[in-house]
């Protein structure tokens, strides 16, 4: 089983809906049991980088989610979910991310550009990764971001997109993978991205 | 690099598509479901569902027809159309809405605009704005409300930014002098528009040629274009058009090069 992370970060349903499309056995969790006793982790996320850190540790989610990373168990992290994983997000005064990627999340100031960051952009992979598996090199898929992680270490860059500058679009360490873009949102390019972590979590 | 993104709207009253749709496909007419499915398949990027429903019963049907759809099309969706609350928005987000489109009631209480992006973020609020170009000027335009009906004497322009300045993450701007006319956005609009905010900006009004989504897209500086009877008669097709826009230059999603996962077909009405 798949557990997607329920703390009221909006778009859970459109995430569990394609997730069970592209063949996973999801189901929601709130609590530490319920993630737990999932094989993988699916962390979607919408809304503000401090407010979800917060509702994250009223759950008690926090302490599982940082052994379930540290343990190097399967784990996808969406949009939000993905700025998560750094150090420190800047959004709403700062707050302190689950730390597992050296790096800070910035609000997106690239000159020119509309922010927020909406729509669909094209791929640029830096490094295989099995979440991109029969995924080609420009394929597009659907963002809508106003802040941007940027990753201290540059092996754990696996994608960027260009939006005046190279902006994360996906981070991988191990098992732990994570993209900016909305999968469940970027039709079957996004489907074929959730059906690779189904298939990691299968091997795990 | 960012793709300009190509929008279909659909009318839908208590659960049902309603104005110029032609389906041959019988199981598609009216269907929202089915529809948007559909639209996904031929690379629409987005889908705008626009609840003309005048009963309570229609609105509850409203947010079932979302969860359906969010199961389905997958896809980004906005839903429209009589929103005027928060506990509203939380609903039509919660059922599977990524954004939802504020109009007459954040002409009537600005705040309401911040209220949403301060609960749910500016990303999930759109502001928009039916706008008529003021007679004798040429380039003033006037919010209009109930569907042009009602003057606010508001300069559309100004109310933009003011509703960005709110909380908007996103502008829609619909030309009431071009909507339904076929006869090309109203391109001046938009690019005045665009110049002076700095988040998205969606044409919406007058679509009815390939070279009028190019010239809003270019002269206007949409971000993207929205468009319903064009697409729901088959006058255009989404495969077509983005080929054209992008033999001229424009950046468009191609059709995806990877294939469905198989059982799409298989529950959306084909």
């Amino acid at each position: 089983m798949i557990a997607v992370i329920d703390y009221d970060a909006g778009n859970l349903h459109s995430v569990l809906k394609a997730a069970q499309r592209a063949g996973l056995d999801a189901e929601l969790a709130r609590s530490a049991e319920g993630l737990e006793r999932a094989r993988g982790v699916i962390l979607p996320g919408v809304g503000a980088f401090d407010t979800c850190m917060r509702r994250l540790g009223e759950q008690g989610l926090v302490e599982p989610l940082v052994r379930h990373l540290k343990a190097d168990r399967p784990f996808l992290g969406i949009c939000l979910g993905l700025q998560l994983l750094f150090d420190w997000g800047e959004e709403g005064g700062g707050a302190a991310g689950l730390g597992l990627l050296p790096g800070r999340v910035r609000r997106l100031e690239a000159p020119g550009r509309k922010v927020p960051h909406m729509g669909w952009n094209a791929l640029h992979l830096h490094s295989p990764s099995v979440l991109f598996a029969g995924i080609p090199e420009g394929e597009y898929f659907y963002f809508v971001h106003s802040f941007h992680a940027v990753p201290e270490r540059a092996e754990d860059l696996v994608a960027t997109v260009d939006y005046g500058e190279q902006v994360t679009a996906a981070v991988s360490v191990g098992r732990v993978h994570a993209v900016q873009f909305h999968p469940e949102k970027s039709s079957t390019a996004g489907l074929r991205v959730l059906a690779n972590f189904g298939r990691l979590v299968g091997d795990a | 690099m960012l793709a300009r993104r190509i929008i279909a709207c659909l009318d839908i009253d208590a659960g049902r598509v309603v104005k110029g749709v032609r389906f041959a496909d019988t199981q598609e007419v009216g269907d929202p479901v089915a529809l948007a499915a559909r639209y996904d398949r031929e690379g629409i990027d987005e889908l705008v569902f626009y609840d003309i429903s005048a009963s309570a019963q229609g609105r509850r049907t409203m947010l079932s027809t979302v969860a359906d759809t969010a199961a389905t099309a997958f896809i980004p969706l906005t839903v429209g159309g009589g929103v005027d609350s928060v506990e509203q928005m939380r609903l039509l987000l919660r059922a599977g809405a990524d954004k939802v489109s504020v109009n007459t009631a954040a002409v009537a209480d600005p705040a309401l605009l911040a209220r949403g992006a301060d609960k749910f973020g500016n990303q999930c609020i759109v502001l928009s704005i039916d706008a008529r170009r003021v007679s004798g000027s040429l380039a003033r335009w006037e919010v209009v409300t109930h569907g042009g009906r009602r003057a606010t004497g508001l300069d559309a322009v100004a109310w933009a930014e003011r509703g960005v300045a709110l909380g908007a993450g996103e502008v829609v701007l619909n030309s009431i002098d071009s909507d339904g006319t076929q006869g090309g956005y109203d391109v001046e609009l938009c690019r005045e528009v665009s110049s002076r905010v700095g988040v998205p900006v969606v044409a919406s009004g007058g679509a009815g040629s390939a070279q009028d989504f190019w010239r809003v897209l270019t002269e206007g500086c949409a971000d993207a274009a929205l468009a319903a009877s064009v697409f729901h008669r088959r006058e255009l097709e989404v495969a077509e058009l983005k080929a054209f826009l992008a033999a001229r230059g424009v950046p468009v999603r191609p059709a995806s090069r990877i294939e469905g996962l198989g059982e799409r077909r298989a529950d959306d009405g084909r």
